[in-house]
C-alpha cells in the first residue's frame, strides 16, 4: 500500500492519529500537499460517502472520518495556501429566520466540508440581512434550510432581498428541508434543490460547474 | 411531588389500548382511558408566513379546518374527538395570535357539542426558549411569552395543556450525530431532567389555576429526532431505540410534578409512562405518516388511549382536505380498536397482539415497545432513585433486552446494526453510576457556546 493509500485508509477508518502521522510522513517524503489533499484525504472522504450511501456507514462514522481529515488539514492548510490552492468553493449556509432546526444543516455542512468545500455556518434563525452579507462576503453559494411550512416562505424573502440588494447575480442559491420540493425551488427562483445531505454535495458541485 | 416507585400496571396483559388505572375526565364528561380509544386530530397551516398581515388568513384556515374536521367526525359517528392545537413558533412568540386560535377552536368545538360531538381541546404552546442561543430557560422574554401562551390558552378554553420541551436538546443534538452515549446520558438524565422539574411546576400551577388538565410532555426533540435520523439511515436504529428508553425518565418528571395525562401523541415513551403512572396516553403511528415516517406504525396502537395523526398540513388531497382525510383515518382505526374492546378481553388482546406482532420483530425501536418489554424496562426505572440513575438504568436494560432478543432470534439486526449494539453497550457500561462523576467528565467536552449551565443549576466553571 502506498503512503497515499495509507492516508486514505486512515481517513476511512476515522483514525485521526494515524492520518496525521501519515500526512507528516508524506510531507517529509516531499509529497505534494495538494496531491495529499485530493488523492488521499478527499478521496478517503469520498469513499466514506460511498460507504454511507450503501448503508455500511452511519453519520457517527462519517463524523469520525471528517475529524481525521480536519486534523490533517490543520497541517496542510498553510502549505496549500502557500501554493495558492483554493477550496472547491465557498458556501454560506443557514436555517432561515423563525426556524430553529439544526441537525439537517449540520449534516449538509459535514458532507460539503468532506467534499472539499469551505463552509461558513450562519447558524439557525438567520435573518435575511445575514444571508445578504454572506453573498457580499464572497460566498459562491448561499444555502438555506427550513423545516416548517410557515418558515419556508422566508427563503423567497431572502431571494427577493438579494434582488433588491443587487447581489442575486453574485451567488447561486441552494435550498433544502423537509417541506421543500424542486417545484418550490423553481417557484421562488432558487438555483438548486437538494433533498438530502448527500445530494447537496452533488448539486453544489453542479452549481459551481465542478465535475462530480 | 409524586413519586413512582412501583408500577401502576405490573403485568403486560394489563397494558392495552383504551384502558388505564387512572382515566382522565374532561369538564364535559369525556373520559380518556376508560374503555374507549378516541381519535386525536392535529393539523397545521399550508405553506404561508404568519405575520400581523396574514393573521386574518391564518384565522380563516383554522376556522375552515376545525369545521370540516368536526363535520366529518359527526358524519362518521365519532364517540368523541380530541383536537390538539400545537402552536407554531410565531404563535407563541406573539401569544395573542395563538390564544386567538384557541378561542376559534373552542367556539367551534362548543358549537359541535350542541350537535352531538363530544370534544376536547389540547393546546401545546411551542417551546420558544431556544430562540435565545444558548437557550435561556428560566427567564427573559421567551420564557415570559411561553407562560403567557399557557395561561391565555387555559383562560380561553383549553381542556389540556402540553408541551414538547427542549431543555437539554442543545447538547443532545450533536450527541446523537456522534453516537456519544455519555453526553446523551448527560443531556437527558441531567440537563433535560432538571429543566423538566422547573418547567412542569409552572405548567401544573397554571393548569390548576384554571381548573384544567396538565397533560404531558414529549421527548420529541430527543428521541423522535433520533427516530427520524434512523429512518433516514443516518444513525443506527439501535441507537434510536436506546435513546427512546433513556428518554422515559425525563418525560416521567412531568407526572411527578403533577401532570396526569394523556401524554403527548408523539411521546413514544408513553407506554412506559402508562405502565409506571397508570395515566392515559396518546400515541401515533401509521396514520401519522403524513407528518413523519416510523417503524412503529402498528405497535404504537397496542397501548394507546388516544390515537393521533401527529400533524397534517391543510392541503387538498383527492379525498378532501388533508385534515378531513386524517380524521377519517383515525376514526376508522379507533373504531376497530373499540369494536375489539366491545367484543371482550379475548378479542381486544388478540387485536393488541396483532399490532405487536406485526411490527415487533422488524425494528429494535418497535421491539422495545412490546408490552412485556415496556414492563421490564419500566421496572428498572422505578427501582432507581434519581432521574439520572433512571436514565442510565433504562439504557442498560434496553441494550440488555435487545442483545437477548438478537441472540434468541426474536429480532434480526443487520450486521451494521449489530456492530453498533456492541459499541453502544461498551459506551454505556462505562458511564459512571455517580452523577457528579458523569457531570465532571462530560462538561469539559461540551461546546460551551451552546449551553448555559446555570439554567440547569450546574456550576458554570468546573475543573
Amino acid at each position: 500500500m502506498s503512503l497515499l493509500e495509507e492516508i486514505r485508509q486512515a481517513v476511512i477508518d476515522g483514525d485521526a492519529k494515524a492520518t496525521v502521522k501519515k500526512v507528516e510522513e508524506g510531507l517529509a517524503a516531499e509529497l505534494d500537499p495538494n496531491i495529499i489533499l485530493n488523492d488521499a484525504l478527499i478521496s478517503g472522504m469520498q469513499e466514506v460517502g460511498r460507504l454511507f450511501e450503501e448503508g455500511e456507514y452511519f453519520v457517527p462514522e462519517m463524523l469520525i472520518a471528517a475529524r481525521a481529515m480536519t486534523a490533517a488539514l490543520k497541517i496542510l492548510r498553510p502549505l496549500l495556501a502557500a501554493q495558492g490552492v483554493q477550496a472547491l468553493g465557498k458556501i454560506a449556509i443557514g436555517t432561515v429566520q423563525g426556524d430553529l432546526h439544526d441537525i439537517g444543516k449540520s449534516l449538509v455542512i459535514m458532507m460539503l466540508e468532506g467534499a472539499g468545500f469551505e463552509v461558513v455556518d450562519l447558524g439557525i434563525d438567520v435573518p435575511v440581512e445575514r444571508f445578504i452579507e454572506a453573498a457580499r462576503s464572497g460566498a459562491q453559494i448561499v444555502a438555506m434550510s427550513a423545516l416548517l411550512t410557515t418558515t419556508m416562505t422566508n427563503m423567497k424573502t431572502v431571494i427577493d432581498a438579494m434582488q433588491t440588494e443587487n447581489v442575486r447575480d453574485q451567488v447561486q442559491v441552494l435550498i433544502g428541508g423537509a417541506p421543500i420540493t424542486q417545484g418550490y425551488a423553481d417557484e421562488i427562483g432558487a438555483d438548486g434543490y437538494a433533498p438530502d445531505a448527500t445530494s447537496a454535495v452533488r448539486v453544489a458541485r453542479q452549481l459551481l460547474g465542478k465535475a462530480g | 411531588m409524586k413519586t413512582f416507585n412501583t408500577l401502576a400496571i405490573a403485568h403486560a396483559d394489563d397494558l392495552i389500548f383504551g384502558r388505564c388505572p387512572h382515566p382522565v375526565r374532561l369538564k364535559n364528561g369525556l373520559e380518556i382511558g376508560n374503555g374507549v380509544v378516541y381519535p386525536e386530530i392535529n393539523f397545521t397551516l399550508p405553506p404561508m408566513a404568519i405575520t400581523r398581515e396574514t393573521m386574518p388568513q391564518v384565522r380563516q384556515e383554522y376556522t375552515q379546518i376545525i369545521n370540516a374536521v368536526c363535520t366529518r367526525a359527526l358524519e362518521l359517528h365519532a364517540p368523541g374527538l380530541i383536537v390538539e392545537f400545537e402552536m407554531l413558533p410565531d404563535m407563541t412568540l406573539v401569544p395573542e395570535w395563538g390564544i386567538e386560535i384557541v378561542q376559534i377552536l373552542r367556539e367551534a368545538l362548543d358549537q359541535y357539542a350542541a350537535k352531538g360531538l363530544k370534544g376536547g381541546l389540547r393546546v401545546t404552546p411551542n417551546d420558544i426558549r431556544e430562540f435565545a442561543r444558548p437557550p435561556l430557560l428560566r427567564e427573559g422574554k421567551y420564557w415570559d411569552n411561553m407562560l403567557l401562551s399557557f395561561a391565555g390558552s387555559a383562560a380561553q378554553g383549553a381542556d389540556m395543556l402540553a408541551i414538547e420541551s427542549t431543555g437539554g436538546k442543545e447538547i443532545h443534538d450533536n450527541a446523537i450525530l456522534n453516537a456519544d452515549v455519555p453526553t446523551i446520558a448527560f443531556a437527558l438524565g441531567v440537563l433535560a431532567s432538571r429543566d423538566m422539574e422547573f418547567l412542569w411546576d409552572h405548567i401544573v400551577r397554571i393548569s390548576e389555576e384554571h381548573g384544567i388538565i396538565a397533560s404531558g410532555d414529549s421527548a420529541c426533540g430527543f428521541a423522535n429526532t433520533a427516530m427520524v435520523l434512523a429512518e433516514g439511515h443516518n444513525i443506527p436504529r439501535v441507537l434510536a431505540a436506546l435513546i427512546r428508553a433513556m428518554s422515559v425518565p425525563r418525560s416521567l418528571i412531568a407526572y411527578e410534578r403533577g401532570a396526569v395525562g394523556p401524554s403527548k401523541d408523539c411521546a413514544y415513551e408513553g407506554p412506559f409512562i402508562k405502565a409506571i403512572t397508570g395515566y392515559p396516553i396518546a400515541l401515533e403511528g401509521a396514520e401519522a405518516a403524513c407528518a413523519h415516517l416510523s417503524p412503529i406504525g402498528n405497535i404504537a396502537k397496542a397501548t394507546a388511549d388516544l390515537w393521533s395523526n401527529e400533524s397534517v398540513q391543510n392541503v387538498r388531497l383527492l379525498g378532501g382536505m388533508a385534515p378531513v382525510v386524517s380524521v377519517e383515518q383515525l376514526l376508522y382505526s379507533t373504531r376497530l380498536m373499540n369494536a375489539a374492546t366491545n367484543q371482550g378481553d379475548t378479542a381486544a388482546h388478540s387485536l393488541r397482539d396483532c399490532f405487536v406482532l406485526s411490527d415487533g420483530s422488524l425494528d429494535p425501536q418497535a421491539y422495545i415497545l412490546r408490552p412485556d418489554v415496556v414492563i421490564e424496562i419500566s421496572q428498572v426505572i422505578v427501582a432507581a432513585p434519581t432521574p439520572y440513575l433512571r436514565t442510565r438504568a433504562a439504557g442498560l436494560k434496553a441494550l440488555e433486552i435487545l442483545r437477548r432478543a438478537q441472540g434468541s432470534g426474536e429480532i434480526k439486526l443487520a450486521r451494521t446494526e449489530a456492530k453498533w449494539l456492541d459499541r453502544l453497550s461498551a459506551q454505556l457500561d462505562a458511564v459512571p453510576e455517580d452523577e457528579a462523576e458523569l457531570i465532571a467528565e462530560v462538561i469539559p467536552t461540551l461546546e460551551m457556546h451552546k449551553v448555559r449551565l446555570d439554567q440547569y443549576l450546574l456550576p458554570v466553571a468546573i475543573g
